[in-house]
């Protein structure tokens, strides 16, 4: 038995050991960061440093809820995060769907190869690409132009800015967010499409009485898990598309955060902003997480 | 005895819609090519689509001769490589003891809470620039590589990964006198080959792929990663700065911005992923069903 024990303690002492590394990477640049937030309450001066810089409270926040701006980039945010995720998952869902359908195996191949593509490109690249494609003479005007529209200037102008922005993303995940649907749509059984064609259903009746009822889970599950996203508009793709000719509609809190912040250095409100959005994010993320457990008996450990 | 179904319209319209979806994402790639490889007045002129017009590698050509783009990717080769290791070697070792029931591994739940919460909150951009800057990290490879050391998600995932190597293949090893690392490299490792594929192709990918970290934490223009230089000279030239420029400088910075030009580095700079995206084809289903669906 003594033995045994003893067993265990070497066996554990080599996994301790193991997250050794791992954990000390996260102590320094997670654990050591979330004490840096106290920033957020202080007046801080890079000079004086954290312990030696003013304590002013929750004026930061004050500051920040009392700013029309405010209210403006959180809209902002949540418009074009919510659009993302509703577009997104219909598109996913139906993109989806229309594969499930196709007979061809080889389209299939071809199809998905260039619909994923996009999911492993950055928004550097991307951007390059939108603003040749939405240039005032670009491919996108001169289509629009064969039905009598006017060019348009999408990327500066405040009607268009989070429409580009929400399709973009949509273009641009549609693809990879499918997967999960269509390893759902694998385990259908066959002889479910079988006996309904036999009882006279025809593609349709099949696609919305035998395909989306057996997705509905991982459809539910999608949707639950994404509600934690709702403060997450995608900092790295409006970064790269907005100009301060659109900050109207599309600036977001993160783009504020890292202007204020890290551009005009008022260390101290940024950090207070950044705050307040991963505070909400995290009880959005755990509610989600909580639900999604609940629910779908989904847990990410 | 294969039946054949005839062709219907529907089976057509599916087709058609298909083929819409793939080429909508090809569209935007195909015509940043034809424009790379186009004159620069009719770029400039939108007149190109899918093809280029009077063929030419002036672009390229001018790659060739920009010391700043070999720097720049360069840097982002060193980093992918270096990034990738140590994200690897870090990932298995923590993957590895939180795969173990907690029967085995008594501490396991309280490792758990913290990469749990530290998934889901963080302090945010400021007090991380703050910590770069004091650990005197700035200007420095380290600064994007470090600080990402431990890709959380990936942890989890092979993780669970893990969970699915039947128990009795560690217990035989137990037998055989086997510690845990020896476990890990010998029983683990090869049964995973598929999981590992697909994480350290999401490592390259993120390590290609990032911009961010370049902007703020990289101030000399030889230590630029090729994404932020790329996103320095196309996308930060907003009216402003225009305005307060020399013409000389104007048409140096016209000279430099060139859509031609612009759009050969953006092809250079996706060469990289193309060449391994056959392999991420292969493999990133697996990583996100194993992610994403599972009980």
């Amino acid at each position: 038995m003594g033995n045994k024990y003893k067993k265990r303690n070497v066996t554990e002492r080599y996994y301790h050991l193991m997250l050794l590394p791992g954990m000390a990477f996260l102590f320094l640049f997670h654990i050591v960061p979330l004490g840096g937030v106290v920033i957020a309450f202080q007046n801080f001066k890079p000079v004086k440093g954290i312990f030696g810089s003013q304590f002013v409270g929750l004026d930061n926040f004050r500051r920040l809820f009392y700013l029309p701006d405010f209210w403006q980039i959180l809209e902002n945010t949540l418009l074009i995060a919510v659009g993302k995720i509703g577009m997104g998952m219909l598109m996913a869902v139906v993109f989806a769907v229309l594969l499930n359908e196709c007979r061809s195996t080889v389209l299939k191949r071809l199809v998905q190869t260039s619909v994923y593509l996009p999911h492993f490109l950055s928004w550097v690249i991307l951007a390059v690409m939108f603003s040749n494609l939405l240039s005032y003479g670009g491919v996108v005007n001169r289509f629009l132009g064969l039905f009598g529209m006017e060019p348009q200037m999408f990327l500066v102008s405040n009607k268009w800015f989070r429409s580009i922005a929400v399709l973009g993303d949509v273009w641009k995940e549609f693809g990879y967010n499918a997967v999960v649907y269509v390893a759902a749509m694998t385990s259908i059984d066959p002889g479910l499409y079988e006996a309904a064609k036999i009882d006279g259903a025809n593609r349709w009746d099949r696609i919305w009485h035998i395909t989306i009822p057996s997705i509905l889970p991982t459809i539910i599950l999608m949707m639950t898990l994404n509600m934690g996203q709702i403060m997450n508009a995608g900092f790295d793709e409006i970064f790269n598309l907005y100009s301060p000719l659109v900050y109207e509609t599309g600036d977001i809190i993160d783009t504020y955060v890292y202007r204020v912040g890290l551009t005009n250095m008022q260390y101290s409100f940024g950090t207070a902003v950044g705050l307040f959005k991963s505070v909400i994010s995290f009880i959005l993320l755990a509610g989600s997480y909580k639900l999604a457990d609940k629910f779908a008996g989904y847990r990410i450990f | 005895m294969k039946k054949k179904r005839k062709i219907s319209t529907a089976d057509i319209l599916i087709a058609f819609l298909l083929i819409v979806c793939g080429l909508m994402c090809l569209i935007p790639i195909l015509n940043t090519v034809a424009i790379s490889f186009s004159d620069k007045t009719s770029a400039a002129m939108g007149r190109v689509g899918l093809w280029p017009i009077n063929f030419n590698v002036a672009g390229y050509r001018a790659i060739l001769e920009e010391k700043q783009f070999f720097h720049s990717f360069f840097v982002s080769v060193r980093r992918v490589a270096a990034g990738t290791a140590l994200n690897m070697s870090l990932t298995i070792l923590m993957a590895y003891p939180l795969s173990k029931e907690p029967g085995k591994f008594r501490a396991k739940k309280y490792y758990m809470w913290i990469v749990i919460f530290l998934m889901m909150f963080n302090g945010g951009i400021v007090p991380n620039f703050i910590l770069v800057k004091n650990l005197n990290l700035m200007d420095t490879i380290w600064a994007l590589i470090l600080p990402g050391a431990v890709p959380v998600f990936n942890v989890i995932l092979l993780m669970n990964f893990f969970k699915g190597i039947p128990d009795s293949l560690e217990e035989a090893a137990v037998i055989d006198g086997a510690n845990p690392l020896q476990i890990l490299i010998k029983v683990f490792l090869p049964m995973s080959k598929a999981a590992l594929a697909t994480i350290t192709l999401f490592c390259i990918v993120n390590h290609w792929n990032a911009f961010f970290d370049g902007k703020i934490y990289i101030n000399s223009l030889e230590k630029l990663p090729l994404q932020t230089y790329i996103q320095s000279l196309v996308v930060d030239l907003n009216p402003e700065q225009m305005a307060s420029m020399t013409p000389k400088q104007m048409s140096e910075q016209m000279q430099l911005s060139s859509l031609t030009f612009n759009s050969a580095k953006v092809v250079v700079s996706m060469l990289p992923i193309l060449l391994i995206y056959p392999f991420l084809q292969k493999y990133f289903v697996t990583g996100i069903v194993m992610g994403a669906v599972k009980e």
